[in-house]
Order: structure tokens, then sequence, then C-alpha cells
């Protein structure tokens, strides 16, 4: 199986010098709920923000080793970013919408996209509100604010606007956190259908969340991988010490 | 003196000063109303000076001033917006970036005389475009570049982070970002910043003493090659430079012009609390 994602030997310094990553080595497959999980500072939403090279925003920073996306090293100054963004999709831990309507929310990426057909635009608008649980919810408001939406039905809408492009991966950094426990059982129940099509990336609100979700996942500890390994392996038999103090409460 | 004592003192002294900061304006816009105001009607506004320009109304220079704004308005506003939006989005913190920023402080605190010598050099002189309508609005253009810029590059910098992030993220060019995200939410800003930079030039007289403004003109002008009277320097003329001058224009003229610049802060302040209250965020 060729990986969707390898991330080779990459590290990371931000302007201040603050050392984030060091020496990351990672395969991610298709299809696959691949957790990212550790204590703060770890490194993770770093980590995700290089994968779709929103880290390109700041200043000052120094980086090493490569990501490859289908085999196509995303640093490769001929890439499209535009397009590698819109193949990779990001859900941010606050729900941020954009002002405006939840349509025009939803509406956005496509339409910077060149996507001019109201049809399309119109279906798709609906079929990823259905894939983020949602429809039922805002169908008969989709012309108010998005603002006006709970924090629940934000996150989804947010989660429903990057599927609204069919990417291939989505990033989902923290996306339950400051919902309720319902909110997050639908986000989370959402995530088994959604992985069937998209290949999941997601940081995780707790390790009981991780090892709910999790197909295969990663403990980072201070900027380095500690293990890797199925869910089974990672919380229920860690090899490393580490990993089992931090799974199992003792630290963190 | 007691703690209490002090506390009293001091509220009654930083109140004074604040009345005493307000009282002036006040009283400047009180007597110039009281002055002028039984001068202004539309005869005033609409009919050219007459006898030696102790007579008649004020239109020639209204229509310059009006004019000549206008000339600031389009000479300025693109470059300052222009330049607002690569300082605060594309310039990185680097010497060439502190230096313009150094630049653009410099300009704001260079007195407006200077600014009516160098576009007497630079425009009427040296590009030749003569006194005229063009050289006047390029020079207070110039003028007006410094608080436009600022204002403008504010309101784009208090636009949130996260309009951009998640713009990005979904897949928009960097100049899709700009126009779609940032700049409409950061619109009001950018017009409080042009019109309060408008309403400085349209009550400046240096520099239009020597790119453009006419002690008197027989005939309005016709092109932007042509010179124009304009009201600031036609009240400097009728206050100082013609003998005989009744008062009461010198006062009906004084009172348009603070109209003018004093509505157009009105403007501003009207549309940035529209803006701010319709703002979802």
């Amino acid at each position: 199986m060729t990986a969707k994602l390898s991330i080779r030997d990459l590290s990371f310094t931000y302007a201040d010098g603050a050392q984030a990553l060091q020496h990351i080595n990672m395969e991610i497959f298709a299809n696959e709920l691949f957790v990212l999980f550790g204590p703060s500072r770890a490194g993770k939403t770093t980590l995700l923000r290089l994968i779709n090279r929103l880290a390109d925003l700041l200043d000052g920073v120094q980086r090493s080793g490569e990501i490859l996306f289908n085999d196509q090293d995303v640093y490769n100054p001929n890439l499209d970013v535009t397009y590698l963004r819109r193949r990779i999709g990001m859900v941010f831990a606050v729900p941020t919408p954009l002002p405006g309507s939840i349509y025009a929310n939803l509406a956005y990426g496509l339409e910077m996209a060149g996507i001019k057909d109201r049809r399309i635009i119109d279906e798709r608008v609906e079929r990823s509100l259905r894939q983020a649980a949602l429809w039922d919810e805002v169908k008969d408001r989709l012309q108010d604010s998005a603002f006006a939406l709970s924090g629940g039905q934000k996150q989804r809408m947010c989660l429903a606007r990057s599927l609204v492009l069919e990417p291939d991966v989505i990033l989902l950094d923290n996306p339950t956190s400051g919902l309720d426990p319902i909110s997050t059982a639908l986000v989370e129940e959402s995530l088994f259908e959604l992985k069937q099509q998209y290949t999941i990336i997601m940081v995780p609100h707790s390790v009981q969340q991780a090892s709910r979700v999790a197909d295969r996942a990663a403990f980072l500890l201070n900027g380095e991988v500690v293990e890797i390994g199925s869910q089974q392996r990672i919380f229920i038999h860690p090899r490393d010490k580490r990993t089992e103090d931090y799974v199992t409460g003792r630290f963190g | 003196m007691s703690r209490q004592q002090t506390q009293v003192l001091a509220t009654w002294l930083i109140s004074i000063t604040a009345v005493v900061v307000i009282l002036p304006i006040v009283l400047v816009v009180f007597y110039v109303v009281a002055k002028g105001i039984g001068t202004v009607n539309w005869q005033f506004l609409s009919q050219p000076p007459s006898n030696g320009m102790t007579e008649g109304g004020i239109f020639p220079a209204l229509l310059g001033t009006v004019i000549l704004t206008l000339g600031t308005a389009v000479a300025a506003i693109p470059l300052a917006v222009g330049a607002a939006i690569y300082l605060a989005e594309y310039a990185g913190d680097n010497r060439a970036t502190r230096a313009i920023r150094l630049a653009i402080v410099n300009l704001a605190g260079i007195p407006s005389i200077v600014y009516g010598l160098f576009g007497l050099g630079m425009f009427v002189l040296f590009l030749n475009f003569g006194t005229s309508i063009l050289a006047g609005a390029l020079t207070l253009g110039l003028m007006t570049l410094p608080v436009v810029i600022s204002t403008a590059e504010e309101a784009i910098l208090a636009v949130p982070q996260e309009f951009r992030v998640v713009s990005l993220s979904l897949g928009a060019s960097r100049w899709q970002t700009i126009r779609h995200q940032v700049l409409p939410h950061a619109l009001p800003g950018i017009i409080t910043g042009i019109i309060l930079g408008l309403g400085r030039a349209a009550g400046e007289t240096a520099p239009i003493l020597f790119t453009v403004a006419a002690f008197y003109l027989p005939e309005l002008p016709k092109s932007i090659f042509d010179q124009t009277m304009a009201l600031p320097y036609h009240l400097y003329v009728i206050s100082t430079q013609v003998p005989g001058m009744p008062l009461s224009i010198q006062y009906g003229t004084a009172l348009v012009l603070l109209i003018i610049v004093l509505s157009f802060t009105l403007v501003a302040t009207v549309i940035r609390t529209v803006m701010r209250r319709r703002r979802q965020w």
C-alpha cells in the first residue's frame, strides 16, 4: 500500500528559536483516521499546519525534511499551494465562521476555485452539510448569519465548509474543543462515515477521544515522535514507557 | 490634604483641562457662525465675486475647492490604499519595510508650506504642468498620503487574522483572501481615513499657494491645466490683500470653509459608527 502522506525527517524551528518538531517520520494511508496526540507543545498543530502549508504565513522559520502528498513534495516551488489546500482541507480548534451567511461560508471555497454554476454549488453545499450532520438543522436558514449558529453547529459548519471542496485529506485540529458531549458525539460519529471517502488526520481533544476514534495513532512529545502504531498497539499495549504513562493518565 | 481632598482636586483639574481643550473649537465655531450666517445664502454660494471682490459670492472658489478635493482623491487614494495593503499584507519585517514606515511618519510631519514648495519645484516647474489644477491636486495628494496610509493600514491590520487563515485554508489565493475577506471588513476604516485626509486637504492653503490657486479669475477653469480659485486661499486673499473688504463676506467665506471641513469629519464619523454597528464580529 502506498502512503497518502509521508513525512520524512521533518524538523521545524520557529522564529524565536523554539524547536517545534525534530526528525519526524510517519506515513499516513488512504481512508484511515490517523490521530496525532500528546501533551501541549508536542508539535501537533505545527505538524498539521506544515502539511497544508499554512505555516508559510510565519516569518523567519526554519524547516528541513519533506512532506510527500500522493508522492509529490508539498514544498515543491512549482506546486500550486491553493491546489494543495483544496486537496487537503482543515478544520480549526476554534470554530471560525467567515462574516456572512451559512451559505456564503459553504460556497466560498468553491467560488474562489472559480466554480460559478449555482446548481453545482447548491448541490455540493447540501451534500457536505449532510455529511457534517448539519443539513436538517440549517436547511431553512442558509441565508442567516453563520455567527448565529451554536458552537457545535459552527464547528460542523466548518467541517462542511472544508468538505465542500471534496478534498483528499482532512486535517482536524481538535474539532471538538469547547463542544458539549452531544455535539462531540455527533462529530465523532460523522468521522466514521467520512473516512470511507477521505483520509483524516486528527488532533484529538483527549486521550479518551484518541482511543475511541483512531485507526492508528502517533504519540508526540516535545516535538518528537515517541511511538506510532495501531489503536490496539498504542492504547492497549504501548511499548514505550512514556506512551504508557501518558495514555494511562500518569502525566499530561 | 486628605486623600479624599486630593481626589476631588485632581478630578477638578482634569475636568478643567478637558474644557480648555474643547473651548477654542466651540468658540471658533460659534463666532464664525454668528458673524457669517447672515451672509451665506444661495446667492452667495452661486455668484462670482464682483466689484473688486467687495461684492458678490464665492462660487469660483467653492467650485475650485470641490475640484481640487476630487483631484486629491484621485491622486492619493489608489496610491495610499495600495501602499497600506502592501505594508499590512505583504511587507516582511525587515529593514526596507522599516525605512518605508519611517518615511511615512516623516512625511506626516512635514510642514504644509514645504509641500507647497516641493509641488512648485516638482510639478509646476520640473514636470512643466504649470500653475494648474493638476499640480495642485498632486501636491495636496502627496500631503494626504501619510494620514490615509496610516489609517488604512491600521484598519487592515484590525481585521482578525483568523479570516485570512480560514480563507487560505479553503484554497483562496493571497489576493483573493485580501479582496474578499480583508478589504471588505477594513473598508469603513479605510474610508474614514480617506475622508479625514481629504477634509484636511480641502482646508489647506500653503500647498496650493504656489501650485494652483489664483487671486482672482474672471472665468471658471476649463481643464486640469488651468488655474483655479480655491476657498482657503480666497479667504486669505480677501482677509489680508483686498482693501475695503466687507467683514460680512470674510466671515461668510470662513463659515462655508468651516462647514466643508467639519462636514468631512462628520461624514467620516457617521460612516464609522454605522459600519461598526453592522459588524458581526
